[in-house]
Parts: C-alpha cells; sequence; structure tokens
C-alpha cells in the first residue's frame, strides 16, 4: 500500500504541527502507516453500518467484499490530472490503491449488504442475518 | 478512541474561531495547480453536497466553506469512531489578476473543484528588450 504525505510541502509549520501531535504516537510500539480509509461504525439491533470518507473516488473503483465475517475495502484514489504544463502550488491529497478490512460482529452474506455513496462518504449497512438474532422464549404457564 | 488501533490519516482542525453550536470546523485537503489560463483548486471535502458550498472572492481573499449533511441514524448508534464529521472551512490569498464572475465550481465524489481563469489583461505580456 502506498501512502504518500499528508503535511502540506508548502507549509512547514503544518507540518510541525502534525509532527507534534504524532510524538505521541512513536512512543507506542506501534509505527504502522496510517490506515485510508478512516472508518466509523455504527452499531444497532438489526443492522450494523460502516461509513468511510473517499473524496474523490469514483463509486465504480471501489471493490466490496465479505468472506464470514471480515468485509474488505479495496479501491484506488487516481492521482488529479492536471493539464499540460501545469505548476504544482500544493499538494495535499493523497492518492494510490487502497485496502482494509474490518471485522464484523456476525458472518454475513453478500445479499444482506448494502452500499451507497453519497457525497465522497461511503455507507454500508450489513444487515444481522436471522440466525444471528437473539431468540425470545417465551415461558409457558404450567 | 481506543490507543491500541491503527493510526488514521488525521482530518486537521481549521483554524477558525470556533462555532457556537459546538460543531467542528476542518481543513479541507487542497490540491492547487496554475497553468498560463488560471488556477485549479481541488478541496477534499467528503460529506457536503454541492448546495452546500460557498465560495467568495473578497479582497484577493478566497474563501470556501462547506456545512457537511452529518451521517445520523434512528436505528443505529455510533458505536466506533476514526474520523470527525464537521464542516470545513480555508481561505486562500490569491494574486488579485482574478475575476470573481467567472470562478467555475462543481462538487464530484465529494471533492470541490474551483477554476479561477486569469483576467484577459493580466494574461503576461512579454516586453521586447532591445539592445541600443
Amino acid at each position: 500500500m502506498l501512502y504518500p504525505t499528508y503535511a502540506s510541502r508548502s507549509d512547514p509549520f503544518a507540518m510541525m504541527r502534525s509532527m507534534m501531535r504524532g510524538a505521541d504516537r512513536f512512543s507506542s510500539s506501534r509505527m504502522a502507516q496510517p490506515v485510508f480509509p478512516a472508518v466509523n461504525i455504527w452499531q444497532g439491533e438489526d443492522a450494523v453500518a460502516i461509513t468511510a470518507e473517499l473524496p474523490g473516488v469514483d463509486p465504480a473503483d471501489i471493490d466490496i467484499s465479505v468472506k464470514d465475517n471480515m468485509l474488505t475495502i479495496t479501491g484506488e484514489r487516481k492521482a488529479p490530472q492536471a493539464p499540460e504544463g501545469a505548476r504544482w502550488h500544493r499538494n495535499e491529497r493523497g492518492y494510490g490503491k487502497f485496502s482494509r478490512t474490518i471485522q464484523l460482529p456476525y458472518p454475513a452474506s453478500n445479499d444482506n449488504i448494502e452500499a451507497r455513496m453519497t457525497n465522497g462518504v461511503l455507507r454500508i449497512v450489513v444487515g444481522r442475518p436471522e440466525e444471528d438474532k437473539p431468540k425470545k422464549i417465551e415461558i409457558r404457564a404450567a | 478512541m481506543a490507543n491500541d488501533m491503527n493510526p488514521t490519516v488525521d482530518k486537521t482542525e481549521a483554524e477558525a474561531p470556533e462555532t457556537t453550536a459546538g460543531g467542528r470546523i476542518y481543513r479541507p485537503l487542497t490540491d492547487i495547480a496554475e497553468t498560463e489560463d488560471g488556477v485549479t483548486l481541488m478541496l477534499e471535502m467528503p460529506g457536503v453536497s454541492a448546495e452546500n458550498v460557498d465560495v467568495t472572492l473578497e479582497k484577493r481573499v478566497l474563501t470556501i466553506r462547506g456545512k457537511v449533511e452529518a451521517t445520523s441514524s434512528d436505528k443505529l448508534q455510533l458505536a466506533y469512531a476514526e474520523y470527525g464529521e464537521g464542516d470545513y472551512e480555508r481561505s486562500f490569498t490569491l494574486s488579485d489578476d482574478f475575476d470573481p464572475e467567472k470562478i467555475g465550481a462543481s462538487v464530484s465524489n465529494g471533492v470541490l473543484t474551483l477554476t479561477l481563469p486569469r483576467v484577459a489583461e493580466a494574461q503576461p505580456k512579454k516586453i521586447a528588450v532591445t539592445a541600443s
């Protein structure tokens, strides 16, 4: 996976600020690459939803697959196109291939997953299979 | 947020005065390219639709604001968050040879593209220097 630097090259202070912010991370054992895309996970009784911000990614370039309880989002952020002879003032946005796997609380099949993309925000809703739902046990009077 | 997770690419908060409602304001990541015809800006504003973008050019300062449509759900609750949602704001000081009337703006997949054509008379004129 390729993750181009995000810090603005033209603003050394922004870079310093981001380094300061990241300083506590370096002290931990992890020095992992940043993960893209960042995800938010929503939970409910009948479903789980995963949202991710993927600005500039064409929905056609995103691939979502599920195997048992592992959901994988892969895709590519295309490098911005500039006309011939253009001079870049800033290049803050990242691009390249990405892949992220998320563990679901239950195994899901392709037919109860729904994905939607609105304004660069991907939202995947995974329905909870019937067999995973808690069953209410009725108590009969003797 | 849990400490044992992988670090994600952070969204930077804008250096703007805080909002009255307590919402966050982020600084959209921007690519800027210049050609002889003008300048093109591409700003990442996920969650912002075309009608919620506000672009102004006043006294050479180009200000871009985007109002986010927050993800919310009646049935689902946020259980884990790696990114925050909020509005976007960023300003740039331009050289003054742009016509505010001619700024083109379009939103596609959460990226705002602004095109600022250079004013005709401001296009660079070459001055020939003659040797005496």
